[in-house]
């Protein structure tokens, strides 16, 4: 398909790989951010190409991984409700709450559904009027405007039997939590492309000069990961530490000014537990006080106790860039995508998922 | 769960100035409806983003080019552009 098979011409793959062992001297720690970037740079093999010098760790970018227990129990709870159906995307049916996941509930004989976009969930309830639908609504900047644009529709168009449950999460404010962090490692970041098509890149610049730590907004296939990571390592060497746009054919430094617009219409920026990291201030959204009646949060009055994580899942200290998969005792053993103990080993874009299906033996003899 | 993929919109349905508008995006041969009402400026024809059924950003065909331009600049040559003449 246009514009994703040339980025993933192994010609100019190994171009940028010489280039990368050309340039690179010191060793350096990078983090992308994006849980689509980690799946992509392990799927394609892409840790075992780089020098040694390089270590890629993977960062909280993956929703499904970052969403806390306690709203996955919300979840469940809606969803034990009579006339209730609470849709999502496919991979939240199966993460882990503090006793089940949605997917168990569902077996149970609760209805939850599988939808491709919250749009999709408007329509529902337009077809449906006698239930409430529930649109678990998770995602980061790439997802708010969708999910926003949800709300709008459905306000417009009368309907009253919808309303989300809101986990959004913000890149900026994880990652100074990350960097202001002591035990903090990362030398640069490859930011996230799709979330900078949203946001633009205004939010990146106080970062890297506070921090000075370069940030290099990048894309998902092979070579705008080996392009990235060229940049941000040039950056290094050179005791730079600049935000750089590798993503310019999708990202303009403005962003998509209707998409942040949208947002702003229905959400408020709140704090916002991430799951294996903690609280980390101003970091999400939730729907904002004119549209509460959108809100699953207030309109089914939920309250309900704060629920302890699973303390033998070490996903937090992978996504500080801390440890990596292998390391965690549990993995492939007691955790699997088919039995998950923690949620990076449910989606497909969260690093211990994406070790498990393609990480070469070499790495796992490496790092063990 | 956060990928976008670019597609080619082939058609612009009804609704064209509201939250509504909504067009026919190509995914290599598979037909999605999406929502355009994020990215006004998209005519048929366009390569767009699309994220859980909204579009969200139009691609800028001069900066894809750079991503093939850019190892030349630094100082090498090679004919890294022949991908681009054999797109799906
Ligand atoms: S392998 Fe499982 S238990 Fe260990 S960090 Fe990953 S998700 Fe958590």
């Amino acid at each position: 398909m246009k514009f994703l098979s040339e980025y993933r011409g192994p010609e100019l793959v190994k171009k940028y790989l010489e280039q990368i062992f050309h340039v690179t001297t010191k060793r350096w720690k990078l983090m992308e951010i994006c849980g689509g970037q980690t799946h992509s740079l392990v799927k394609n093999g892409i840790l075992d190409m780089l020098p040694g010098q390089i270590t890629m760790v993977h960062g909280p970018g993956c929703p499904v991984c970052v969403t806390p227990v306690s709203i996955i129990d919300e979840a469940i709870y809606l969803s034990q409700q009579p006339g209730i159906i609470v849709c999502s995307f496919g991979d939240m049916l199966r993460v882990p709450g503090s006793r089940k996941s949605l997917l168990g509930t569902k077996a149970e004989g609760a209805d939850v559904r599988i939808l491709y976009s919250p749009l999709d969930a408007v329509r529902l309830a337009k077809e449906n009027p006698g239930k409430e639908i529930v649109f678990f609504a998770v995602g980061f900047e790439t997802t708010a405007p969708a999910n926003a644009l949800s709300i709008v529709q459905a306000h417009q168009s009368g309907i009253n039997n919808y309303s989300i449950l809101a986990s959004h999460v913000l890149v900026p404010p994880a990652m100074e939590a990350l960097l202001s962090d002591d035990a903090n490692e990362i030398d640069a970041f490859l930011a996230a492309g799709h979330v900078c098509t949203i946001m633009g890149m205004e939010e990146y610049y106080p970062i890297a000069e506070k921090y000075k730590t370069p940030v290099v907004i990048t894309g998902f296939e092979p070579v705008d990961l080996l392009q990235g990571i060229l940049l941000a390592v040039q950056q290094l060497e050179k005791g730079e530490y600049k935000v750089e746009n590798q993503y310019a054919r999708y990202v303009q430094r403005e962003g998509n000014r209707l998409a942040k617009e949208t947002m702003m219409e229905v959400f408020a920026v709140s704090d916002r537990v991430w799951r294996g990291i903690g609280n980390i201030p101003q970091s999400g959204y939730e729907v904002n006080e004119q549209y509460k009646q959108y809100n699953a949060r207030v309109k089914f009055k939920l309250n309900l106790p704060v629920a302890e994580e699973n303390k033998d899942c070490i996903s937090g200290d992978i996504m500080k860039g801390l440890k990596k998969p292998f390391q965690c005792p549990n993995f492939s053993m007691s955790c699997k995508p088919e039995h998950p103990l923690g949620a990076p080993m449910v989606s497909s874009e969260g690093a211990c998922a994406a070790y498990y299906h393609y990480a070469s033996a070499k790495e796992q003899e490496e790092i063990i | 769960m956060c990928l976008a993929i670019p597609g080619k919109l082939i058609s612009v349905t009804a609704d064209t100035d509201t939250i509504f508008r909504q067009g026919k995006v190509s995914f290599g041969g598979i037909i999605k409806e999406v929502n355009l009402s994020m990215l006004p400026e998209a005519d048929v024809g366009d390569y767009i983003l699309v994220h859980v059924g909204v579009a969200i950003g139009k691609v800028d065909e001069a900066e894809a080019r750079l991503t093939f331009e850019y190892l030349e600049k630094m100082g090498e040559t090679d004919e890294i552009m022949k991908e681009e003449k054999h797109p799906q």
